[in-house]
């Protein structure tokens, strides 16, 4: 009975929200399904992120928490069933235009509306390999976090907003994943979309 | 200590008779040296036991002296057996050391503490000694407590029964009370041995827990390890199976979490550290499982796509022994290799001095390797740079240089380690860089095709990269990576670097991050780079010199999308260079780039075409692109939707596929053989169909394409049954010039055939092909207009229309100052059109006459071709011979009979015809050209039928004249003519008749022909299809018959019946000389009669 009464509500959620993402309804409540199989309770922090690590191939820790708070819109440690599916409907399948604002918001690591040149020197950091020989191991990370910046930051205040950030991202879409893997590779979210739109088609 | 030796320390293979040798190995060092620091503590701690008396002495062979016992204590005995002073019980020396027949000495020893004596005079030799007495004596506890003590497999009852006997003693003690003396002295020694034992088993646990401990430290693999292994292999595989060791080696997933595995993570419980495929030359994929235990062979990727994790095989130390067990190739070249390796390991272990602990070469092996690999990887180089040396012997200096300053860039790219690990981490395949990359300097080198800009930017470009060292100190710093050969190349790289551009250090530096960085990092770089000016060549050529080329092709291989678009954004741009395009292809580029034509993402498979038609632009390109299936994937690309739909940004895209496609293959059709494989693949429907789009950026290399194609019968036949034709006229009015252009020449190629010129005539074609005639500027695009009008001129229907449209006037007048391309279509299409009267002389009233008679002293063959075919054509209105002959044409006709292009003699001599018609006194003309004549009878000889065709027709005019025809016969044209009359082709048939009709008329050159066999073949003519021929062979055949002699053969050949046909024929002529020919027979047979009936 009580699982009867969780469908019924499930359905109504999937009514309610399916008009705001890039999904159908049948889609959402597949979504929604697989929210379930997830957790019994709300999505957590760890489940979360080896969703994003085993079906999403997320390696990055820093990237991955912060995947986490752009998907956990209400900041309470959790992602509610709506909070999932607005946020896989981005993740999957959003416009350039509402990737921009995610990817903004991941990078943006203390949430102050600016990506500064120590987050992105933060993201950067493992992405070159170090040179035992090199006196200063932090001079590659430092040099392209300077041409990162030169690149992206319009106005000149060494930090990107989001109007700088939109304005390199519109100008060359491969800057939209500037600072690190945060949105799944087509293969991936083609593997994902298809365990679920198989089913409604 | 038996346990230990017998398990953790290591044997050598020749172990088996007991007389086995310990191997020197670190493990082995160890616990020597812990036995010994045992043995020396041994007196000082447990005087009573290190006194007791071994059931047998420990007996080995020792470097050690007689002399070096010659202390306290010892006793010698003549100078060659030294024994102790202190005797056990039974009075034997409790030490003793005795000399061999053979030399070197025998040592025995009793107790421990004489153990520790013999150590203390071996000194720095102990080692060496512990290690000959417990090679000798393998279970040293039989000899000290007795056989009972050996040491065994398995529960080890020793000790219990040891205790077992001396409880048993110490109860009879007991119960005998305080008896005898005897027992009690008895019972010490046992609790002695006891304790001894226990002592001695205490040691040999504490030696494996220390051995476990250093063995567990060798054999696990770490993730690091591993990636040394792999990249090492890596660097060491090729296709040549005698210079590597495997084919190839890679991972089968890029993902590498922060540890360095590359295994999911239930795998990584496991300790899989990550899974490789490999191809030896002995056996195609293995795969290979890196475990933190070992390395195996794993059953792999299954059909299904699954990973099957079973085990094949047994587990090997690391990947170099596993491969060395797998493939034999990999152990003997690895074995020939190793031959260096311990010549090196030698030198440094006998700089080392311990000699005893100098590595064996199998365990800590993988550094010394790779050091010797380098050195053989530069022996290889230099090999490579010498034998490129001798074979380009041509600016063999030039080559040299770069050859020596290439060695170096070699070096490098075996040195610095960290692009390659950075590749290996990304599961890329590196390639053996350093050959192709000096190949492909040697190759643009000697092509002779280089442009001398070219050449000197290739200058330019090796002295930047001699200038290498001196960098700005800045620089320098940056590029610490590479410091090392920064050294070796400085003196010859120390040279004006001033004049290096400020971009070259840039692109230097952002090739770095491309090669140590992961995606991020890549991105951000190839971003950078595109923020350069990429057109300019200074940058193309940074990006080659530094290397940036193989990068970013290897990034095209990776499975980074992001990757991939950003390098082909770039390469595509700086593919526009020769240079780079040729680097590009010898690089292996294009293989990868065919493959990307496949990619699910469209704006990849959109950069990937478009590299591939800048790169394309030479033929070995289109031949790589055609065998690695290019253009079957490129006309596939073609295949989108219907272009009539409304245009969605997802419809616009594939639009975009598709005419990236088209531009791909206008590069690719130029070679002939790509043609046909468009055609196989089903180009033709895909272009017609895009063919209809509206957009001209479509248009251009679909037209661009179908023109190059044109080319080819099969490509003319299917634009016309494809309806193109409509299409490219209706573009012809568009305006875009390189369009109009295209399409003109389209039209000129597929206007070979007739329908097509028909088809262009019927979709009004022709309006806008005359009013592009205006356009002056252009000089490419009148070129093509020209050159379609000449050819639709073919058609005489067509000409009526160029009459309507004035045409011809605006021909005439292109013929001023126009580039030799637009020339010879003018005068192409002048010539065709003058083939109607009319026209002849619109182009007199049009002044074209002068300009055409100028272009006869040209010297392009092809322009001198039309002209001549032009200035013919108008000769037969005598009005435009006048005109010609002022401007002393004929003469200049005349001299064009010794051009060595047949087709322009040919063309001359056909000209050559009217005017000696058409001229007045021509006679007299043809006479006032000194030699004029004989040159004309030589070319008699000529091989093609064209020329002596066209040879004898002028012949055939020149004839006319009693003294020409007089002056040719002494230069013996008759038996020239004869000579040719067996000949098939109908056209020379005819002119060579006609030719011998004319040169009948002259004193006996009847008979002369007569006698020279040419009646017989000429009667033959009479049965070809052409009537021509027949009216010229009838003539030829009256006149000879005028001699008996000929009637005769004539009558023999049978040629009264077909004479006899003939005489009905509707052609007057034929008919009067046919009638003619069979009356001077019938005379001949009447006068024979006659002569009978008188006789």
């Amino acid at each position: 009975m009580a699982s009867i009464i969780a469908k019924k509500n499930q359905a109504k959620l999937a009514e309610n929200i399916y008009k705001h993402t890039h999904f159908n309804r049948l889609e959402v409540e597949e979504l929604l399904k697989i929210y379930r199989k997830l957790t019994p309770e709300k999505l957590d922090r760890t489940k979360f992120r080896d969703v994003l690590h085993n079906t999403f191939n997320m390696t990055d820790d820093i990237l991955m928490d912060r995947v986490f708070k752009a998907f956990d819109k209400d900041n309470d440690s959790f992602v509610s069933m709506e909070e999932w599916v607005t946020g896989l409907s981005v993740f999957l399948k959003g416009t350039l235009e509402e990737q921009m604002a995610y990817c903004f918001v991941v990078y943006d690591l203390n949430g102050d509306g600016y990506i500064s040149r120590e987050e992105i020197f933060h993201m950067l950091k493992n992405s070159l390999i170090r040179q035992p020989t090199e006196e200063d191991p932090d001079e590659g990370i430092k040099d392209l976090v300077e041409l990162a910046l030169k690149k992206m930051d319009y106005d000149h205040d060494s930090r990107l907003s989001f109007s700088d950030f939109k304005q390199a991202v519109e100008l060359e879409n491969l800057l939209l994943e500037a600072f690190g893997p945060c949105l799944p590779d087509a293969k991936a979210a083609d593997g994902f979309l298809a365990t679920f739109t198989g089913v409604t088609v | 200590m038996g346990q230990t030796l017998n398990r953790a320390a290591s044997w050598t293979a020749a172990s088996d008779v007991g007389k086995g040798r310990l191997e020197f190995t670190p493990r082995n060092e160890a616990i020597l040296n812990s036995i010994i620091r045992f043995v020396e503590e041994f007196p000082l701690k447990h005087v009573k036991e290190s006194k007791l008396v071994f059931k047998l002495p420990l007996e080995w062979e020792t470097s050690l002296q007689a002399s070096e016992f010659n202390f306290g204590g010892y006793q010698s005995i003549d100078g060659s057996v030294v024994s102790s002073e202190v005797n056990d019980k039974t009075g034997k020396p409790l030490f003793s050391l005795t000399k061999k027949d053979i030399g070197g000495n025998i040592l025995h020893v009793w107790t421990i503490e004489q153990l520790v004596t013999v150590l203390k005079v071996a000194e720095t030799k102990k080692l060496r000694e512990a290690r000959a007495c417990l090679e000798a004596n393998r279970d040293p506890l039989t000899k000290i407590l007795g056989d009972g003590y050996a040491t065994v497999e398995g529960e080890d009852m020793t000790l219990l029964r040891l205790m077992e006997s001396i409880i048993k003693d110490e109860t009879e003690k007991a119960r005998g009370g305080s008896v005898s003396n005897s027992s009690g002295r008895e019972s010490t020694p046992s609790k002695t041995s006891l304790r001894l034992l226990m002592l001695i088993q205490q040691l040999d646990v504490q030696l494996l827990n220390d051995s476990i401990k250093l063995m567990s430290k060798e054999v696990r693999l770490t993730p690091d390890v591993v990636a040394a292994q792999v990249q090492l292999v890596e660097s060491l595989s090729g296709q040549d199976r005698n210079k590597y060791l495997v084919e190839s080696i890679e991972y089968t997933s890029d993902m590498v979490n922060p540890q360095g595995f590359r295994t999911p993570l239930w795998r990584q419980v496991h300790g899989d550290i990550c899974y490789l495929k490999a191809r030896t030359f002995d056996k195609d994929n293995i795969f290979i499982t890196a475990n933190i235990s070992g390395v195996y062979e794993i059953q792999g990727f299954q059909d299904n796509g699954d990973m099957n994790y079973d085990r094949i095989g047994e587990i090997h130390r690391d990947l170099i022994s596993f491969l060395k067990a797998k493939s034999s190739v990999f152990a003997e070249n690895l074995a020939n290799q190793d031959f260096t390796l311990y010549t090196v390991g030698m030198a440094d272990a006998s700089g080392n001095e311990s000699g005893l602990l100098c590595s064996d070469g199998s365990e800590p092996s993988t550094p010394k390797l790779e050091n010797v690999k380098v050195s053989v990887e530069k022996d290889k180089l230099q090999k490579q740079a010498v034998n490129k040396n001798l074979s380009t012997k041509a600016g063999s200096r030039k080559v040299e240089l770069s050859a020596k300053q290439k060695t170096p860039i070699g070096d490098e790219n075996q040195r610095s380690a960290s692009p390659k690990q950075v590749q290996a981490k990304r599961g890329m395949k590196t390639k053996p860089v350093p050959a192709t990359w000096q190949k492909a300097q040697l190759l643009a080198q000697d092509e002779g095709t280089l442009s001398p800009s070219d050449r000197l930017q290739k200058a330019s470009a090796t002295s930047r990269r001699s200038t290498h060292g001196k960098a700005p100190p800045s620089e320098v710093m940056s590029d610490s990576s590479s410091e090392s050969e920064e050294e070796e190349g400085t003196h010859d790289r120390r040279q004006e670097s001033s004049d290096l551009p400020s971009e070259y250090w840039q692109i230097q530096k952002l090739v770095k991050y491309l090669k140590g960085g992961n995606q991020t990092a890549t991105v951000i770089a190839l971003c950078s780079m595109r923020d350069f000016n990429l057109a300019q060549e200074t940058c193309q050529l940074a990006i080659r010199d530094v290397g940036g080329l193989e990068v970013l092709i290897n990034l095209l291989e990776t499975d980074e999308l992001r990757c991939k678009i950003g390098s082909l954004k770039i390469l595509k741009e700086i593919s526009v260079n020769n240079q780079i395009r040729r680097a590009i292809a010898d690089l292996g580029g294009l293989q990868t780039m065919v493959g990307l034509l496949q990619d699910p993402n469209k704006d990849l498979k959109c950069l990937a075409a478009e590299t591939i038609a800048n790169v394309a632009k030479f033929g070995r390109a289109r031949r790589t692109v055609r065998h690695h299936g290019g253009i079957t994937k490129l006309v596939t690309l073609m295949d989108c939707v219907p272009l009539t739909s409304a245009m969605t940004p997802e419809i616009e895209k594939e639009v975009k596929v598709a005419r990236c496609g088209a531009l791909a293959l206008w590069s690719c059709s130029k070679s002939r053989k790509n043609k046909h494989a468009i055609r196989r693949a089903g180009g033709v429907p895909l272009l017609a169909r895009l063919l209809k789009s509206a957009h001209e950026n479509m248009l251009i290399p679909v037209v661009g394409t179908l023109q190059e194609c044109a080319s080819e019968p099969f490509f003319r036949l299917a634009i016309r049954t494809e309806c193109m034709i409509e299409d490219l006229v209706k573009n012809l009015s568009v305006k875009n010039q390189e369009l109009q252009m295209h399409c003109s020449l389209a039209i000129f190629k597929a206007a070979e055939d007739a329908e097509t010129r028909d088809l262009v005539r019927k979709y009004g074609g022709l309006d806008p092909l005359v009013s592009l005639l205006a356009n002056n500027e252009n000089k490419d695009l009148l070129a093509a207009v020209t050159g379609a009008i000449w050819k639709c001129a073919i058609s005489r229907d067509n000409i009526k229309k160029f009459q309507e449209l004035k045409a011809i006037e605006l021909l005439v007048g292109l013929l001023h100052e126009q580039p030799e391309e637009v020339l010879v279509n003018v005068v192409g299409a002048l010539g065709e059109c003058a083939q109607v009267p009319g026209n002849r002389a619109a182009i007199r009233k049009a002044g074209g006459i002068p300009p055409l008679v100028n272009l006869l002293t040209g010297t392009n063959q092809a322009l001198l071709g039309n002209v001549t075919r032009a200035v013919g054509a108008c000769a037969l209105d005598p009005e435009n011979m006048v005109i010609i002959d002022r401007l002393d044409g004929v003469r200049l006709l005349w001299s064009l009979l010794k051009n060595h292009n047949p087709e322009v003699q040919a063309c001359s001599a056909w000209a050559i015809c009217p005017c000696i018609e058409n001229a007045k006194d021509a006679g007299e003309m043809v006479r006032s050209f000194v030699g004029g004549l004989e040159l004309i009878v030589s070319l008699l000889k000529s091989e093609h039928h064209e020329v002596l065709a066209s040879i004898c027709a002028a012949i055939a005019n020149i004839a006319k004249d009693e003294e020409n025809l007089a002056v040719i016969t002494d230069h013996g044209v008759v038996p020239m003519l004869a000579k040719l009359a067996q000949t098939n082709d109908d056209k020379l048939r005819r002119h060579l008749a006609e030719a011998i009709a004319r040169c009948c008329m002259w004193g006996n050159n009847r008979e002369a022909f007569g006698e020279a066999g040419a009646v017989a073949p000429l009667v033959k003519y009479l049965k070809s299809p052409d009537e021509k021929v027949h009216c010229a062979t009838a003539k030829a055949l009256y006149q000879l018959s005028k001699q008996p002699n000929n009637c005769i053969t004539m009558h023999e050949s049978g040629v009264v019946k077909l004479l006899l046909n003939m005489v009905g024929s509707s052609d007057d002529v034929l008919q009067e000389a046919a009638a003619g020919c069979i009356s001077n027979i019938r005379k001949l047979a009447l006068a024979n009669e006659k002569a009978k009936y008188s006789s």
